[in-house]
């Protein structure tokens, strides 16, 4: 028996996990025998260090991201455009800054502290998704927000949600099922203004205008360019490579868009393949991706100053906590027995 | 910046009256009525919960994956479950023998 709690685990420098430690192969070979069974990796459980940092890295920057998705939307519940609509941002926005809380626990078990991950992120060391490097600049673009990128996110986790790492899983289990409001209410919003009048319809596709290239290249950098995609699925730590998640929301709703009477900009050369199956556009710069997510985007030093407030003005929650711990009958009885 | 690396508190939830309490997950807290709080923000701010539990993660002493012999069966252990036993085949040949002796007689 051990004394551990099943979120425990989390030591880095598990001896052997390193290529070259004694005892390294055999241990991995264990281990990727189980990955491809479909077994899923403990906290506790051994694991290569290469899998503990990816992992590590990887839902630092979902949860960074969820944290930061919050803020452009956050910006507008003053002007909501309905108190229907403004219950909803709400809720939407509580969830998304909720998914990050999971997602850094689920970082934590891996040995790194979310207050570790937090310092990175307002430091600007630590990166998030390039989409949240734009301003919101219209209620259009709330809109395109919670239905387009939320749709893009949700093609990313249902995958993510079935790989090998048990604490990640479980929090994508509960954030997809979260994620389908987003999404549908985000898809509710555009029909309303795709419907509406001709001031709302053009508001709406001007938002698709300036989200397109942002929403293209949601899914990270092509299949070409991109590195360790091999490793990782292998490791299921990714189950799907960039290019195929992309096709996969470009199927789903390219047809959706043109379906509300709008287009996407021509630049992009967008036409669906009858032949292959699959669709055809013009690569994104993916150096200019990696500038934005780099911190040079239009909104990313906004971003880091809205959250850099929020974590200052949050101070005295967390001061207030603290303070009155252990001052309750069954704090007491707890620390006693601890 | 480490002003909220506090304990860990394992999350049990619970959805229906009757049912079992769910592991569902865990929080940092001072103390477990800010953890249950914070649960409570977490797990049973979506979907239905009639009641949740918080236990200080170093309460719970677990068995290790590694232990696989803990519960492997060494033996057949099948005189313990209902399909070690035959008795649908034994009555109906039974029932079969008794419809055969009644048509001799
Ligand atoms: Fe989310
Ligand atoms: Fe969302």
């Amino acid at each position: 028996m051990v004394r551990v709690s099943p979120t425990r685990g989390g030591q880095p420098g598990l001896r052997g996990d390193k290529p070259g430690d004694p005892g390294y192969e055999e241990n991995l070979a264990a281990f990727e025998s189980r990955v491809s069974r479909g077994d899923k990796v403990e906290p506790g459980d051994w694991m290569p260090d290469a899998y503990r940092q990816q992992l590590i890295r990887l839902i630092h920057v979902h949860a960074n991201s969820e944290i930061c998705g919050a803020l452009p939307e956050g910006g507008w519940i003053p002007n909501a455009p309905s108190l229907k609509r403004k219950l909803a941002l709400i809720a939407k926005v509580q969830d998304e800054v909720g998914h990050a809380q999971l997602l850094y626990r689920a970082a934590e078990t891996l040995g790194k502290s979310r207050e570790e991950m937090i310092e990175e992120l307002i430091s600007g060391k630590a990166k998030y998704s390039n989409v949240f490097h734009y301003h919101a600049e219209t209620w259009a673009d709330v809109a395109t927000i919670s239905w387009l990128i939320d749709a893009g996110a949700i093609v990313n986790q249902t995958m993510m949600a079935e790989g090998s790492y048990g604490p990640y899983a479980r929090a994508l289990k509960r954030i997809c099922y979260e994620e389908a409001f987003h999404l549908t209410h985000g898809y509710d919003m555009c029909i309303t203004l795709a419907t509406g009048t001709k001031l709302q319809h053009d508001m709406l596709q001007d938002a698709v205008n300036r989200w397109w290239k942002p929403i293209m290249m949601f899914h990270g950098p092509g299949d070409k360019v991109s590195r360790h995609t091999d490793l990782l699925m292998r490791w299921r730590v990714k189950m799907k490579t960039n290019d195929e998640q992309r096709q996969q929301f470009l199927k789903q709703y390219m047809p959706k868009i043109y379906q509300l009477g709008l287009t996407v900009p021509d630049e992009w050369e967008m036409r669906f393949d009858e032949v292959e199956g699959v669709w055809r556009y013009r690569e994104p710069d993916w150096d200019e991706f990696l500038h934005v997510v780099r911190g040079n985007g239009p909104a990313s030093a906004l971003r880091l100053r809205t959250r850099k407030m929020a974590h200052e003005d949050g101070a005295w929650v967390r001061r207030a906590l603290q303070s009155a711990a252990g001052q309750s009958a069954v704090g007491e009885s707890v620390a006693g027995a601890g | 910046m480490s002003d909220t690396q506090w304990q860990i508190f394992e999350v049990f939830h619970q959805q229906v009256r009757g049912e079992p309490h769910v592991y569902v997950g865990s929080v940092h807290a001072p103390d477990p009525e800010a953890a249950l709080i914070l649960a409570k923000e977490q797990y049973g701010r979506r979907q239905a919960s009639v009641s949740l539990w918080v236990v200080p993660e170093d309460a719970i002493t677990a068995t290790s994956y590694e232990d696989v012999d803990m519960f492997d069966h060494g033996t057949d252990k099948s005189y313990r479950e209902s399909f070690g036993y035959e008795t649908t085949k034994r009555i109906k040949s039974i029932v079969a023998d008794r419809t055969e002796s009644r048509g001799e007689a």
